[in-house]
């Protein structure tokens, strides 16, 4: 009974090639995805040693003084406060509903897509930190600022053009963008004292 | 220097490709390295604070990091316990991160992008972090990004 010996066909192997390439492109896509989430600021730009005061004379009632002392304890204008409030306080006066002559001034501006629009682009946020001032106290703070701008957008968005401001156009976005312009100012710190 | 023999002429034999996987597992795994190694040894320890309004930080190629905290634990023997900044590697003095700025813009396609991410520690004084900020100021890199994680 001598078999005929048969020759083993050799494995094709040519696609274990391609489905490794999909492992490393998988491994590439997934490596690269896991971003990494900020608050996005933007600097002032540095002053120019040429001019010699470059203070812009501001309103009392468009500036909104944002204080924070080494204890991380919050004050705006002369009000002790806790830092939930701000946020409710900051929108309220970017707003300015009731054009309360304590809140910022209004001005007709002619926006693209809005039209004449009766709103505070003069106001100023000013915070102002003490060295010693922990630092998620003020990125609290910094939150709670860009969190009120952003209801405040989403509001406008929703009522203008019935739609949430993250499915606007771009040109919606920038008219609401300037309706209600992101103005938060840095000072320099000081020690109130205490270290 | 013994002679070589002359190989005698012989017929092509056809292209094993068996190899072929292992070599792209290779590269594979070369790729794997990399990703994680680009990330600096951390020689601060940090936890960054928590926001709601995050945002992405995208165009990681126009992006350099600043890392500010106390030295790690193994380091601290040695550095002490006071907040430090690390650039690259190293430790560094808030003067040198206008070095940093200007080396980092060296490498990149578009510079006007070019965006500094802190990672600060959230028990940072702010003294640190307002010394970065003006030298960040002076150097025009304006384009800034708290590190933050989400909070739920």
């Amino acid at each position: 009974m001598a078999k005929k010996k048969k020759k083993m066909p050799g494995l094709n192997t040519s696609s274990t090639a391609d489905i490794s390439f999909m492992l490393l492109i998988f491994f590439l896509v997934t490596t690269s995805m896991d971003t990494d989430m900020g608050l996005a600021r933007r600097l002032p730009q540095p002053p120019d040693p040429d001019q010699e005061d470059a203070q812009i004379d501001v309103k009392e009632r468009n500036v909104l003084n944002v204080r924070l002392n080494a204890a991380g304890m919050l004050m705006v204008n002369h009000d002790v406060m806790d830092i939930k409030e701000l946020r409710a306080r900051a929108k309220e006066f970017v707003k300015n509903e009731n054009n309360l002559s304590s809140l910022p001034e209004k001005h007709v501006k002619e926006i693209d897509l809005l039209g004449p629009c009766f709103i505070t682009d003069k106001h100023v946020i000013s915070v102002q930190t003490d060295r010693g001032t922990p630092y998620n106290i003020y990125f609290e703070v910094q939150n709670e600022l860009v969190a009120a701008y952003n209801e405040l957008r989403e509001e406008l968005s929703r009522q203008k053009f019935g739609r949430s401001y993250a499915n606007l156009t771009d040109e919606q976005k920038v008219a609401i963008r300037a309706y209600y312009p992101q103005k938060i100012s840095e000072a320099e710190p000081k020690n109130y004292g205490g270290n | 220097m013994a002679g070589f023999k002359k190989k005698e002429k012989r017929e092509m034999p056809e292209m094993n490709t068996s190899s072929l996987p292992d070599l792209i597992f290779t590269i594979l795994f070369f790729f794997m390295i990399v990703t994680t190694m680009r990330e600096v040894t951390l020689k601060v320890k940090f936890v960054v604070p928590q926001g709601t309004e995050l945002e992405k930080l995208e165009k990681k190629s126009a992006v350099s990091f600043i890392y500010v905290g106390p030295p790690t634990d193994q380091l601290r023997a040695q550095m002490g316990s006071g907040t430090r900044i690390q650039l690259n590697d190293r430790y560094a003095e808030p003067r040198e991160v206008m070095d940093f700025v200007a080396q980092e813009r060296q490498g990149m396609t578009n510079q006007a992008e070019q965006t500094i991410s802190i990672k600060a520690d959230q028990h940072t004084q702010m003294g640190i972090i307002t010394d970065i900020k003006e030298v960040l100021r002076k150097s025009w890199a304006l384009r800034i990004n708290y590190s933050a994680s989400r909070r739920n």
